[in-house]
């Protein structure tokens, strides 16, 4: 890790340490914990779009895996919860691996296309599977419980997942400076250039598209198990929606830029709220205008501002 | 057996005829810049809608016609001119934002303006079902299927034969190019968009009288068109035509003989299997990289 990525993790501690002791009540608590779990799985998603150049517009189809892997295996088969996590995210894995390979033969506006298709599919299965999955009205999800400490409170949840954020991010700033992550970019950078030193394009767009997968399905296992109900809305189109654009408006290639785009698109609707049947609208033109006037998206428009990269 | 097959294959074409129509409309807009348009299928809503709006209000049908498809031009003109001119050659990623980002404002404004009910129009000419072979016809299912015919046709005529059509071709194929010889590619852009909304709307107008609409419809039936527009090769005219008839027929036979509530994931398995099987399309070209 460089000096400035050192920094920036740092302030990610920092700011976690400080944050619990400033929330003024629990409704700010549960949007904080909100907002770091968008960050966890966004911060997996830029590996994929911003690092690797590859799209995918149907990534709440992986997070829907995991969420309703921890709602029915527990329920209907008695799986620990931490089994079912690690069921979710192994099925994941499968599904993301197997269609991965055939996908990513393809570019641009064709993958974006096959992987919207995947993630209406597994929406619609998860819609229709009622006798499983409770439907369209979604279904209750057991709590977590680990060695007997079974996780209820706020404030334990919430540093849990700040823990996790941590990691994801230490991880990630790792991922991209080891051998793994320079074919990454160099791919990005010209397919068939790093194909003539030697790097295996398509494995490398595989691994990283099954890892980004996995993130998702381990979050949204945890989101299920925090919030305590699953909705097929978890895997919608739209879902998949928010999530690229937390990468783009906060800054593709960018591990803090995952950051601010998943804190920003978090609180946006609940900003919203006031505007009373208008949220879409301005939504809508949010997206456009962050779009049109920031197309690098803020953290790394601000850091070129300032002179220095990331 | 027969008539049960007659039945899903009318009904799939008719349908079909609006996945063509949309899928025409992805095809104009990317050939002119390369944009897949997420806010096609809010043509198609905003077509329906203001129809029944201008019906309510007792406009004559012809009135009525022609207000639900030039205001949708219109708003596709705007936005290419607001959100699509300014940012020419942004990557892949942000024109989809910004297309989705469009779609949102357009159904959100139709949210808030006509609510969220679920609205109809009265067919063109009389519901009197046309029966064949043991299967019935809608008399509106035949207005789909002529109009989108003759709008083919048109389009065909105006491809071939007009000098605008022409110039909108070699855009497509070669943009410098086409600059170098004096074509306005801005003008293609422009134009490409306000007949892409145009054509979304009259498919929108034309299935209202069938399907009912709503304001959230256009999510659906642009994404379906989407498919067929990838099914036929995308960019390709003719391609997206059958992509959209193809992508119809497959799924009223689905929702037919295998199951209705998966209807809306026939579309999309067949696309991941086309996809898998031949990655441009049924009938996309070749294509080689450029180092």
């Amino acid at each position: 890790m460089n000096k400035n990525a050192s920094f920036g993790l740092g302030l990610v501690v920092a700011v976690l340490l400080v944050l619990p002791f400033v929330l003024p009540n629990s409704y700010y608590t549960d949007l904080a914990i909100r907002m770091a779990i968008n960050a966890i799985i966004v911060i997996g998603l830029n590996l994929l779009i911003g690092f690797a150049g590859q799209i995918s517009l149907g990534h709440a189809g992986f997070l829907g895996i995991g969420a309703y892997a921890s709602a029915v295996l527990p329920t209907h088969f008695g799986m620990h919860p931490l089994l079912a996590m690690a069921a979710g995210a192994a099925a994941t894995a499968v599904i993301a691996g197997v269609v991965a390979k055939p996908i990513f033969k393809l570019k641009g506006n064709y993958l974006a296309m096959a992987t919207l298709g995947l993630g209406i599919i597994i929406n619609i299965a998860l819609r229709n599977e009622a006798q499983w999955t409770g439907g369209p009205d979604g279904m209750a999800v057991p709590a977590l419980s680990v060695l007997g400490f079974e996780l209820s409170s706020d404030k334990q949840w919430y540093w849990v997942v700040a823990a996790l954020l941590v990691i994801s991010v230490w991880a990630s700033l790792n991922i991209i400076d080891s051998p793994f992550g320079r074919a990454l970019r160099a791919l990005h950078g010209s397919e068939v250039a790093s194909q003539v030193v030697g790097v295996n394009i398509v494995r490398y767009k595989v691994s990283i598209f099954v890892m980004s997968a996995v993130f998702a399905s381990i979050m949204g296992s945890i989101t299920a198990h925090y919030i305590g109900f699953v909705t097929p809305n978890f895997a919608d189109f739209f879902h998949s929606i928010e999530l690229v654009t937390m990468v783009v408006v906060g800054g593709m290639a960018s591990v803090f830029g995952s950051i601010v785009g998943a804190v920003l698109l978090t609180a946006l609707p609940q900003a919203l709220a006031t505007f009373e049947g208008w949220e879409t609208v301005v939504f809508g033109a949010v997206l456009m205008l962050c779009m049109i006037f920031l197309p690098k998206g803020l953290v790394p428009t601000l850091a070129a501002k300032l002179g220095k990269g990331e | 057996m027969l008539s049960q097959f007659l039945q899903f294959l009318f009904s799939g074409i008719t349908v079909g005829a609006t996945y063509a129509l949309a899928a025409l409309g992805f095809t104009l807009i990317y050939n002119a810049s390369n944009v897949i348009n997420f806010a096609q299928g809010e043509f198609i809503m905003l077509g329906g809608m203001l129809a029944v709006l201008f019906a309510q209000m007792g406009l004559p049908l012809p009135v009525v016609l022609l207000l639900a498809v030039v205001i949708p031009a219109l708003v596709g003109i705007l936005m290419e001119k607001i959100a699509i001119e300014p940012v020419k050659g942004a990557d892949t990623v942000s024109l989809i934002i910004i297309t989705i980002g469009a779609s949102l404002i357009i159904r959100g404004l139709i949210q808030v303006w006509l609510g969220k009910g679920t609205f109809s129009l009265p067919a063109f000419s009389g519901d009197a079902p046309i029966h064949i072979l043991g299967a019935t016809l809608l008399p509106q299912s035949l207005w789909v299927l002529a109009v989108t015919a003759l709008l083919v046709a048109a389009l065909w005529y105006f491809f071939s034969h007009t000098l605008t059509g022409k110039a909108m071709l070699a855009t497509s194929f070669n943009r410098t190019a086409a600059e170098l010889v004096g074509i306005n590619t801005n003008f293609v852009l422009f134009l490409s968009f306000a007949m892409s909304a145009g054509l979304g709307a009259v498919g929108g107008i034309l299935v209202t009288p069938i399907t009912m609409t709503s304001y959230d419809v256009g999510i659906m039936l642009g994404l379906k068109g989407f498919v067929a527009a990838v099914v036929g090769g995308l960019g390709n005219g003719l391609g997206a035509v059958l992509g959209g008839l193809l992508v119809g027929i497959l799924e009223a036979m689905g929702a037919g003989y295998i199951s209705s509530a998966y209807k809306d994931a026939v579309p999309f398995v067949l696309i991941l299997f086309i996809l898998f099987f031949m990655p441009r399309g049924l009938f996309g070209g070749k294509s080689t990289d450029r180092v």
